[in-house]
């Protein structure tokens, strides 16, 4: 009775995550348990996401340039923030705010995990859906409604907060250091469910990677993307918690009337503060030990996407595949052990800001690793120069130009000089921000054929490539030398500033301005190139036109509900067999076995 | 067939879709939710460790009622963890009706542990004007932390009466396998493994030895 019993049990476990195709719209659209429509519905909350925060990036950089200069239609959306069109200090502050917290979270980490990654994790290993599809919906529909709690804040009295993305206390903990008070808890309560959301999903990734790989397929011939998936699934997973124990405290702070992080003595307007005892220190130990992993968790599926299609247009394997396996394991596992460089200017003993000084350096170390190997997998390439792929080589450009900046700053003496200057927003949206893009782009175009069963407009990509690559590097590069001034950040104006005028600051800032506009006219353009390409595009029924080796390209396009039709695909080799001496194609795909690969010759193949 | 798939058996081949390290889904699900968890807790006690050590810390709790009341807590708890010893030991031995009695008794437990707990918590607020926001005793984080921590560490037990619940009688009707009650269990455990740091770090360093 007990074997029996066992084996049920087996059956069950396997079948679990397979269900039947669901025929009302509500259930199969809306509500859908499916991980490709939760990938797209990821896809599609990233890209309004991405268009509120760039829309209020431009305004941000038109109050710098033009702190007088009225606006009307913004006068009338927020005749507080704006009156009549003009933005106030306080506005410009709002703006920032809302712009990093939707970048950041709404954006960098919903898109390249909870798009791309639900979307082709359970195809690339071979399964039919993520191991828990209830889960599934569960964090989406949680990250809905955290991002109508952030854009709620907009709309309450008072307006969206002003403390930054960090939500540094005791501004963001005491309501009467700021006019607005309840955007603000908008504010912590969205970041406390997306903390939620977040967790059920990286938990999902986790258990999905290691118990549905179908037969065949070890860990050591999964896509690096697959890898990216998975250890960004753990960096979230330990990394969210801590976020939300944080969130909940804060939330206490403002409205429990608890102390968490506020010391006492605090006079605001002249009134003394009745808190006392708390610590502000406090809120960046959690926030950080959260935000620095946050980094990681928007970069590395980047990392993930950039190797898989280099290879793939190289027509070569990954250089030294398991070196970059060891090297993101790397980058994840220190990642949580540096957050104290971001407070070396808070006040802390030197001797921990050297402790963290030596492990921030350590990180160049497998980000150089990376580095080389992507280089090493292009070097003697047949390299074909389509646009997933020149996104991709934009990726490691970035990813270079925003490391080296990382070393200055991670060095406690340098960073005294350069902390809350243009150098770090330099630093962190070439490196965080514009490469993870990138990736996005590479991963979007790559995976589009598949996901709509058409091709996108090849040469609007390129366009959009150039103008974005030449873009962001006009808008990045001068901050650099802001933060050399040294100009700081956050400031609505720097009319009165001398120095920073005598140094030339306004016509850097003009010149940055007139870069973000050109830069986010061409991204208009890609709206445009893909929307016109989910309906109108090119038809594609080849299911592989890239040549490229992964399970998701034996499959037909769009692919069907359960993925595989009902088949269990088997895995014979490791995820990037290109070029390989005595093959017909000049690439093998997982599910071919030595036989289909080289006819009826004997020969080893590379694992 | 070939060389190829001679040097490939070489390295264990994963077969694909059963259960690595001999864990189902539910059931690594669970484990990395704990993980998770147990980050979560871990960030507000060394919260609570830095606001203590930053301040002048307080240790009013009497021996009674406060550590007689926490210290029967701790036991009814711990009496909770072994019932759902047995729970689970009957379900992977078939004993269906003998499980679900069991999952009754946890319950129970946990139930009477949230009553002590609420008494204790109306008790601190009544009697001696203790709340999140202010304490007669002087740092206001004393109170604050005190019910944040235990606030959160009742919450998870009444979350897990309710699963308790859900399982006994799903499983009793057999819509849930024996790894479903232990998986439960690990919940349960876990639960019970925090008050574990909950009761010395927030109640026994709260009182003073005479």
């Amino acid at each position: 009775m007990t074997e029996v019993q066992v084996s049920e049990e087996v059956a069950e476990y396997t079948e679990v995550h397979r269900h039947p195709e669901p025929k009302s719209f509500i259930w199969k659209y809306i509500f859908s348990v499916d991980h490709k429509v939760i990938g797209i519905q990821y896809l599609m909350l990233a890209v309004a996401a991405v268009f509120v925060g760039m829309f209020l990036s431009l305004l941000v950089r038109l109050r710098l340039v033009w702190p007088e200069e009225s606006i009307p239609l913004l006068g009338q959306l927020f005749p507080i923030g704006a009156p009549d069109g003009v933005m106030t200090p306080e506005f410009y502050l709002a703006m920032l705010t809302m712009h990093g917290t939707i970048m950041v979270f709404m954006v960098l980490t919903t898109a390249p995990q909870g798009g791309f990654g639900n979307y082709f994790l359970p195809i690339q290993i071979g399964a039919a859906d993520m191991a828990f599809p209830r889960l599934n919906m569960l964090s989406f529909w949680s990250t809905f409604v955290s991002f109508m709690l952030l854009l709620a804040a907009f709309f309450v009295e008072g307006g969206a907060p002003w403390s930054g993305w960090t939500g540094y206390p005791p501004l963001s903990a005491v309501p009467e250091a700021t006019v607005q008070g309840f955007g603000q808890d908008l504010w912590v309560a969205s970041i406390a469910v997306f903390c939620i959301a977040s967790l059920l999903g990286a938990l999902n990734f986790i258990v999905t990677t290691l118990d549905l790989r179908a037969k065949g397929l070890t860990m050591f011939r999964m896509p690096l993307t697959c890898w990216t998936w998975f250890v960004t699934a753990i960096l979230g997973l330990l990394a969210f918690g801590v976020l939300l124990a944080a969130g909940v405290l804060l939330l206490m702070d403002r409205n429990v009337g608890t102390s968490f992080f506020v010391p006492g003595g605090l006079v605001i307007s002249d009134k003394q503060i009745d808190h006392s005892g708390g610590s502000p220190i406090l809120w960046q130990h959690l926030f950080w030990f959260f935000g620095h992993p946050e980094v990681y968790i928007a970069i590395l599926p980047g990392m993930g996407v950039t190797s898989h299609i280099l290879s793939t247009f190289a027509r070569k394997t990954v250089f030294g595949y398991k070196a970059m396996v060891y090297a993101v394991l790397a980058i994840g596992f220190l990642g949580f052990v540096v957050w104290g460089h971001h407070m070396f200017v808070s006040g802390m003993s030197p001797y921990s800001a050297f402790v963290f000084s030596i492990l921030t350096m350590c990180i160049g170390v497998p980000s150089a690793i990376k580095t080389f190997n992507w280089i090493g997998t292009m070097w003697g390439g047949k390299i074909r120069f389509t646009s997933p792929m020149l996104f991709s080589i934009g990726f490691v450009s970035l990813f270079v130009t925003g490391g080296i900046s990382g070393i200055f700053l991670g060095q406690p003496t340098i960073d005294l000089f350069f902390h809350d200057t243009y150098f770090v927003v330099a630093h962190f949206h070439l490196i965080m921000g514009v490469a993870a893009i990138f990736g996005m782009f590479a991963g979007l175009i790559f995976w589009f054929p598949k996901m709509f069963g058409r091709m996108m407009d090849e040469r609007l990509n390129k366009i959009h490539f150039w103008m974005t690559f030449v873009g962001v590097y006009a808008i990045f590069g001068p901050m650099h030398y802001l933060g050399m001034m040294p100009h700081p950040r956050r400031y609505a104006e720097i009319t009165s500033v001398d120095y920073l005028e005598a140094m030339g600051a306004a016509d850097l800032h003009l010149f940055i301005t007139a870069a973000a506009i050109l830069t986010i006219l061409a991204q208009f353009l890609f709206l445009f190139n893909l929307i016109k390409s989910i309906f109108k595009g090119k038809e594609c029924r080849d299911p592989n036109p890239w040549e490229a080796t992964t399970l998701e390209w034996t499959i037909s396009s769009p692919p069907p509900h359960d993925n595989f039709a009902g088949k269990v695909p088997h895995v014979y080799r490791g995820a990037y067999d290109f070029s390989l001496p005595g093959t017909k194609r000049d690439f093998a795909m997982q599910c071919n076995n030595d036989e289909a690969v080289f006819g009826s010759r004997p020969a080893s193949s590379g694992d | 067939m070939s060389e190829g798939h001679a040097a490939m058996a070489a390295e264990p081949t994963w077969q694909g879709g059963g259960t690595p390290l001999a864990v189902g889904h539910k059931k690594l699900g669970m484990w990395l939710f704990i993980v998770s968890d147990t980050l979560t807790f871990s960030a507000l006690l060394v919260a609570y460790s830095f606001v203590r050590a930053a301040n002048d810390w307080p240790t009013p709790f009497h021996f009674y009622p406060s550590i007689v009341f926490s210290t029967v807590m701790t036991l009814v708890l711990l009496t909770s963890s072994l019932t759902m010893v047995y729970a689970v030991s009957a379900a992977h031995h078939g004993a269906r009706r003998k499980a679900v009695k069991w999952l009754w008794w946890t319950a129970l437990c946990g139930l009477t542990f949230v009553v002590l707990h609420g008494y204790e918590w109306f008790h601190l607020m009544h009697d001696e004007g203790m709340y999140p926001w202010t304490n007669p005793y002087g740092t206001p984080g004393f109170g604050a932390t005190f019910f944040t921590i235990t606030g959160l560490h009742m919450f998870h037990v009444i979350t897990g009466v309710a699963y308790l619940g859900i399982i006994a009688v799903r499983y009793r009707r057999g819509r849930y396998l024996p790894e479903d009650v232990e998986v439960a269990g690990l919940y349960w455990h876990f639960v019970d493994l925090v008050w574990m740091f909950v009761f010395p770090m927030i109640y026994l360093l709260s009182t003073s030895v005479d």
